[in-house]
């Protein structure tokens, strides 16, 4: 009897869930937005670490060891979703050895399910179509608009994980809510004079955007979205181009500009490379920064070249 | 004021969608939508402002989430009603008046819908169509992700010691994989060959085992070195090494029933993964007369980031198990290997650079005494555009129950990418063989796949 109180005692205090209060909670985000987003809600009460860089293809990430390391210590993992990460994130989170991040856990949120998600096909979908995506264009967070719905999801995912912080996270997602809200009327403002000016883009990373801003999307330097740019595809678009008469061509940083550069030589148009992610460049290190970066470069292009 | 401008943007777009609903289901159908719709629309305009509680946006959200559910439902119905039309319009003869009250025969929750007259061969979908959101159809949710990648091999050039055919389905690899429940997921790879078919790897894994540990248990590709866990149409060759055939189990390296379990080991500077298996002792290398005689194996593997675009990733590993040579024979294998990556991250889609090598030492015990063989590779791959690969690599194995007997080859390659599914590669091969022979091949290989897109090994 008397050993058996201290062995009791010993377990008792094993078994303890672990008091997490003090420490902050692990947040890993698969791309540089979404990590931004958690940052301006969890504050320093999350240590918060993103696993793709901003300047970097998201749909072609390695699955590094070392990321397994960062899933491994996780709390919380917030992913894209809408397959953007099927190529790397499975196998990571697979050997992550984290109970509480595997998907349908606590810990695993997919930012994607409140948001407003286009270009989801209707009718049937094959590969013939380019590297399709089947449940709609994983983009989605360049409209301010799925930002918030982000920073509401990471918020409730957040509270439950650490309750003792709700309300904390409650005033800063307000916060974050009304600074957008407010950033907002000063893009709508930049842009207004250049609602439904046609662009050229390379891949479909910008139907959120274009949308949002106003923008209108009349063709792709890609022939299908993932397919690299063919000649034949590339003089059509010339030829459509030179008819409407486009001048802007945006690129994403991490594709090769020589069939943009040659196509804008041949239209007059301007290539303007835009961020599709936070860090997609130096200064550009939050949610926000990331849409005065965009539409500032934009604006200015559309000034000089004269496109509106 | 903004929230009111939010919310009329939104129903904008519910008008949008009802514009877009097929021009067959017009007439009553889309009056009946656009009502509906609008009826929405009005009630939610009437919803009080909800006294400065909750906020408004989560108000918008509930509506727009509300309009979705209404959409996909009249969605689904429109759908149903246009193949029951369609149905309608093959049975009576355009002559005839359609019976005047369509009698409510099936339900609408019918699982299929005839495909519309018409269709057959205009390289549209034949047979049934799956109505998707119909009750049946959840089942499907559940179902495993399929994929099927084919391994067309073709040969040119003399070979007297290891001939491949001039043309050969060398593989059709067929994976399901799913997670079973809260605790596991299950992946089967089943290889179709000229052989017949077998299963490459099946088996269950848990990833929430406590204590950190990873396990899996079925059929399983032995985690000796690198290669031997690869499945052939992640190899960067149409082939594999001497060194796994003269020395790890033969052309397609050790496979066997067995359990595995591995674990991260914390320290502060690199990723280190050990890892435990245990086999039955059933492949070309190894064969055990009796049930104690297991197969074991150990691995250790460390990992570390250079830089953000440079990585270096080693790894060291033994296996021991008995051999064909009866009770009482074991055989031993010891393999160190190194892979070096380079990809830098602006240009990851046009720029990398992978150079690995393995060393394996046998020690086997045999009638005449016990032999100690040795075997490498070294190759290396270069990414020259988005769709252009080339490659090298440099071979030499001796034979496992002869050492004195070496062969020896090299290889050069160049692989086009038309897409991420499909890939056609050229090899360049030159062996020199220990009884003599020099073969120099040139092998082709085309490989596809349909089906689920696949994570990439690393």
């Amino acid at each position: 009897m008397k050993t058996t109180a201290p062995i009791v005692a010993a377990l008792l205090l094993l078994a303890a869930p672990h008091a997490r209060s003090a420490e902050p909670l692990d947040v890993v985000a698969t791309t540089e937005d979404v990590a931004a987003i958690a940052r301006e809600v969890g504050g320093d009460r999350v240590k918060v670490e993103a696993i793709a860089r901003g300047y970097q293809d998201p749909h072609f990430v390695e699955a590094k060891p070392s990321f397994i390391l960062k899933l491994h210590r996780a709390d919380l993992l917030v992913l894209v979703g809408r397959e953007l990460e099927t190529a790397w994130l499975p196998p990571l989170i697979h050997q992550s050895r984290n109970a509480s991040i595997q998907p349908g856990a606590e810990g695993y949120l997919d930012a994607s399910l409140g948001a407003r998600i286009l270009e989801i096909p209707a009718g049937p979908v094959t590969r013939a179509m380019g590297d399709v995506h089947p449940l709609g264009n994983p983009h989605y967070w360049l409209d301010p608009a799925n930002g918030r719905r982000i920073a509401q999801a990471i918020r409730d995912r957040l509270s439950r994980l650490g309750p003792e912080d709700a309300e904390y996270f409650a005033s800063r997602y307000a916060a974050f809510d009304r600074r957008l809200a407010e950033a907002e009327k000063r893009w709508d403002a930049l842009m207004a004079p250049y609602r439904g000016l046609e662009v050229v883009t390379y891949h479909r990373s910008w139907p959120n955007f274009a949308e949002r801003f106003g923008l209108h999307v009349v063709g792709y330097v890609e022939p299908r979205p993932g397919i690299p740019p063919s000649p034949s595809h590339t003089l059509s678009l010339m030829r459509e181009m030179k008819a409407k008469g486009v001048k802007i061509l945006l690129v994403e940083p991490y594709f090769d500009l020589k069939t943009p550069n040659a196509v804008a030589r041949e239209t007059g148009a301007r290539v303007v490379v835009l961020l599709p992610s936070v860090g997609g460049e130096k200064g550009v290190d939050d949610y926000l920064q990331l849409f005065d970066h965009n539409l500032g470069t934009l604006a200015a292009a559309i000034r000089e070249t004269g496109a509106r | 004021m903004h929230d009111v401008v939010v919310r009329n943007r939104r129903f904008d777009r519910g008008a949008a969608a009802v514009r877009k609903q097929p021009a067959t289901a017009a007439g009553l159908t889309g009056a009946v939508l656009a009502a509906v719709l609008a009826a929405s629309e009005a009630a939610a305009a009437q919803t009080p402002p909800a006294t400065a509680g909750p906020p408004p946006v989560a108000v918008v959200e509930q509506i727009r989430q509300e309009l979705a559910a209404l959409r996909d439902e009249y969605t689904r119905r429109i759908a149903a009603l246009e193949a029951r039309l369609a149905v309608v319009e093959v049975g009576g003869s355009p002559a005839q008046q359609p019976p005047p009250v369509p009698a409510p025969t099936a339900p609408p929750s019918t699982a299929e819908a005839a495909v519309p007259p018409g269709a057959a061969g205009a390289g549209g979908p034949s047979g049934s169509l799956p109505l998707y959101g119909a009750a049946a159809a959840t089942s499907k949710v559940f179902n495993p992700d399929i994929a099927v990648i084919g391994d067309f091999l073709a040969a040119a050039g003399e070979n007297g010691v290891d001939p491949t055919p001039t043309l050969e389905m060398h593989e059709a690899e067929a994976s399901f994989q799913a997670i079973v429940d809260p605790y596991a997921r299950a992946d089967f790879f089943f290889a179709f060959g000229p052989e017949g078919v077998e299963i490459e790897e099946g088996f269950l894994s848990f990833p929430t085992l406590p204590a950190g540990l990873l396990g899996k248990a079925g059929k399983l590709r032995a985690a000796f070195g690198r290669v031997n866990t690869f499945h052939n149409h992640v190899l960067p060759w149409t082939d594999r090494p001497l060194v796994t055939r003269n020395l790890v189990g033969g052309e397609e390296g050790i496979g066997d029933a067995g359990i595995s379990l591995s674990r991260l080991v914390p320290n502060p500077a690199f990723f280190l993964e050990a890892t435990a298996e245990v086999y039955r002792g059933e492949s070309e290398l190894f064969q055990a007369p009796r049930r104690r005689d297991l197969t074991y194996l150990g691995r250790l593997r460390a990992y570390r980031d250079l830089t953000e675009s440079v990585n270096l990733d080693v790894g060291g590993s033994f296996v021991h198990g008995h051999n064909d040579q009866g009770p009482g024979f074991t055989t031993r294998l010891f393999g160190i290997d190194a892979t070096f990556r380079y990809r830098p991250l602006r240009r990851a889609i046009y720029r990398r650079l992978v150079a690995r090598t393995e060393l394996v030492w046998s020690r086997r015990e045999q009638e005449e005494g016990t032999e100690r063989a040795f075997g490498t590779y070294v190759s290396a791959d270069y990414q020259l555009a988005r769709r252009w690969f080339v490659g090298g690599r440099y071979d030499y194995a001796e034979r496992a129950e002869d050492a004195a007997l070496a062969d020896k080859g090299g290889s050069l390659l160049l692989t086009f990418w038309p897409s991420e599914f499909s890939q056609v590669r050229a090899q360049l091969r030159r062996t020199r063989f220990a009884e003599g022979e020099t073969a120099t091949e040139v092998l082709f290989q085309l490989l596809f796949s349909i089906g689920a897109h696949g994570a990439h090994p690393f």
